[in-house]
């Protein structure tokens, strides 16, 4: 089997005297090398340059909002049950009147809380959540700790900032496997991310 | 003092030194080490002579290769600190025999040696230098050069004789 | 008149030692450089712009680590193992001539450490000692593979010496000086030697590249073979010592290498630009612009030359032990030897037959 068309039949015959001058073939070597030394770099400069690591990434958490910017969370704790990592705890809350445009349903999450050093972020939060509230931002990583008090992320962190939405093409692996297959067809190149699930 | 002359001594205190302390060290790695000083002081002794040939040929041969091979040597035997060779007293009064006998002659040499004068208004100070000794070696003393180099050649291949393996020797 | 001149030379000295620092604590950052460009890296780019605060890193992270000696170590070899490398190193540079002439206040000051009529010898003569720092350190150290590395670096060192004084006769003969600035003045006008020892000129890179210890021939620190080579014990800025007496030896050989073969200080069109400054500023500025120009271009070449070590050290993969010294004393020293029997024969013959055709 030909695995490449650079491959080079190897002999053990007597070499000429060019190639035993080695000489040539050094500068051939040095031409080589030289050449690389001009060549574009492929480094990605990862503080400064961010890569696009895809729709799908799964970095840190966040808690969605509806449209109407109501929390998405009913404090149901599959998620915490789903994690196998145990890294998720919260303490559920009754709505009270007039917090119907805060939280979208009668229960709500008072405490969210991440453990971001036992996260492994594999994602089954956000595939156990029956009401699509939790989930791990594709362009988004935690930052690095310094302090234990970093460790354990609250809702304050957590919780969808409606001034600056989380928006995605696709919210789905469906979805984005879809697009995928599109974008490789050469059709509908241009969705627009958005932000409601 | 002037300051040539005080060198002079402290080179020459240096030498005499390090050459004591080449037999008198224990550890036979400390001795080439001493040796390399030793030569390393002569070279300055050249060099006061104003015969800074000499002086380098004396640091790139003595010093550069041949202590090089001798250390080369030394450092393959393993040599334990503690364990000391027993002596007999046979070869301790041989050994003082062959030393003292060395040192009365050297001795005995330099009493009759006589030292021509130097005249400071003759003197050539340039008589060390390499221009001067090429002239010397190629013209006046060509014979005993070329001699000296054709035995030089022949000891190399006698060298090369000896270190080449025989044919069906083994190879490793 | 006599202080003036010792606080001149002692100011020269100065200058060139720095200098040799300077140069060689930044060929570590460029040969990390180099390697990265090479290898379609950027190299180190986070301390400081482009990661030129590297090498102050690098030796305050060498000055404070722990100085370790192995407890069966010979100490005080131990410690003499990269003082002498250091030394040696730093040595060879004294002769170098980096320009002609300064001219201040009617006084003329050669830019050079130590005019001798030896100088070349010298050279050689320091590199010969070059080798014990090696040598004493890997036995110090008690460790079967600091001492093969010692032994290698040992007998590769006197292998190349052979054939680097028999590339070098050549360029006496040619030259009948052993002084380096004898041997850079008489290559004014574009009459650098190279073009006259092509031959001379290769195998004293090779061997040069040898005797620095630099990969193709890196043998003493192979460490797929030996470990660390003669280094393995070595730790915290006694390791550096080592590491920083290399980079030394890869300036100076340089150094020497471009004022041998290519002219020193010499640049075509040397004269005009000397007479158009002298014209244009008066005799003792444009003397000294001119010898400034020469400098740089002296740097120059002599950085290239650091460049070419770094070049074909991320270009050729090392020797194997019998391979090198086949080249040694197979292939090089005939090569030499046949080298100055031509020479030899130029100098006597073709060069009055082309003197006696052009007049």
């Amino acid at each position: 089997m030909q695995l490449t068309n650079r491959s080079k039949q190897v002999s053990n015959k007597e070499m000429t005297l060019m190639e035993r001058a080695y000489l040539p073939a050094i500068a051939t070597g040095m031409a080589i090398t030289l050449k690389h030394f001009f060549k574009k770099k492929v480094t990605i400069e990862y503080p400064e340059v961010k890569r696009y690591l895809g729709p799908v990434f799964r970095g840190r958490h966040i808690l969605k909002r509806d449209a109407e910017g109501r929390e998405r969370c009913t404090a149901c704790g599959l998620c915490a049950v789903a994690c196998p990592a145990e890294a998720i705890s919260m303490v559920a809350a009754e709505r009270q009147k007039g917090e119907e445009s805060l939280y979208r349903e009668e229960k709500y999450a008072a405490v969210y809380e991440v453990n971001m050093l036992r996260c492994i972020f594999c994602g089954l939060c956000e595939e156990a959540c029956p009401k699509q509230a939790v989930y791990l931002r594709h362009d988004e990583f935690i930052p690095v700790f310094n302090d234990r008090n970093q460790v354990i992320w609250g809702k304050d962190l957590l919780v969808e900032d409606m001034n600056n939405r989380y928006t995605r093409e696709a919210w789905t692996k469906e979805e984005a496997h879809l697009l995928d297959q599109k974008r490789a067809n050469g059709e509908a190149t241009n969705v627009v991310p958005r932000a409601i699930p | 003092m002037n300051p040539t002359l005080s060198f002079f001594y402290f080179l020459s205190f240096l030498t005499v030194l390090s050459a004591l302390m080449v037999i008198v060290s224990k550890n036979p790695i400390h001795s080439v080490l001493y040796l390399i000083l030793t030569f390393f002081t002569l070279s300055g002794h050249y060099i006061l002579l104003n015969a800074q040939f000499l002086a380098a040929v004396n640091i790139i041969v003595y010093a550069g290769a041949i202590m090089v091979l001798f250390l080369f040597v030394i450092m393959f035997l393993n040599i334990k600190d503690n364990h000391e060779e027993a002596k007999t007293n046979l070869t301790k009064i041989a050994a003082a025999i062959v030393g003292g006998t060395v040192f009365v002659i050297l001795f005995g040499a330099y009493r009759k040696t006589i030292l021509m004068p130097v005249d400071p208004a003759t003197f050539d100070s340039q008589v060390g230098m390499i221009e001067s000794l090429g002239k010397l070696l190629f013209r006046e003393y060509l014979l005993p050069f070329e001699l000296a180099s054709i035995l030089l050649l022949v000891a190399m291949v006698g060298a090369v004789m000896i270190g080449k393996r025989e044919i069906g020797e083994r190879h490793f | 008149m006599e202080l003036t001149e010792f606080v001149i030379k002692t100011l020269t000295i100065l200058v060139v030692f720095v200098l040799t620092l300077v140069i060689a604590m930044y060929s570590t950052w460029g040969e990390r450089k180099v390697a990265g460009f090479i290898q379609d890296r950027m190299g180190p780019n986070r301390a400081g712009p482009g990661g030129l605060l590297q090498p102050l890193a690098d030796a305050g992270k060498m000055f404070f680590k722990e100085d370790f000696i192995p407890a069966l170590a010979n100490k005080w070899l131990f410690i003499a193992g990269p003082s002498l490398a250091m030394l040696t190193a730093l040595l060879a540079s004294a002769v170098i001539p980096f320009g002609s002439t300064f001219r201040y206040d009617g006084v003329e000051v050669v830019l050079q450490g130590v005019e001798s009529n030896i100088g070349i010898l010298y050279v050689f003569g320091v590199v010969a000692l070059g080798v014990y720092g090696i040598m004493i350190g890997g036995w110090a150290s008690n460790n079967k593979f600091s001492l093969l590395g010692a032994i290698r670096a040992a007998s590769q060192n006197i292998s190349y010496e052979v054939a680097m004084g028999l590339s070098l006769i050549a360029i006496l003969m040619m030259s009948s000086s052993l002084s380096l600035g004898d041997i850079v003045a008489q290559q004014h006008g574009g009459n650098w030697n190279i073009f006259y020892q092509p031959l001379g000129f290769i195998i004293f890179l090779t061997c040069s590249f040898a005797e620095c210890n630099r990969v193709p021939f890196d043998l003493p620190e192979c460490e797929t073979e030996l470990v660390g080579g003669y280094h393995t014990e070595y730790g915290s800025m006694k390791l550096g010592f080592y590491l920083f007496a290399e980079y030394i030896n890869m300036f100076v050989s340089s150094a020497i290498i471009s004022t041998l073969y290519f002219g020193g200080y010499n640049y075509p069109g040397m004269d005009w630009v000397y007479n158009q400054l002298t014209a244009s500023l008066g005799t003792t500025t444009g003397h000294n612009i001119a010898t400034l120009i020469g400098t740089g271009v002296f740097f120059g070449k002599a950085l290239f030359f650091i460049f070419f070590y770094m070049w074909v050290r991320w270009t050729l993969p090392r020797f194997r032990y019998d391979q090198l010294m086949n080249l040694g004393w197979k292939k090089l020293i005939p090569l030499a030897i046949i080298n100055i029997i031509i020479t030899g024969a130029s100098v006597l013959f073709l060069k009055p037959f082309i003197t006696s055709l052009l007049n």
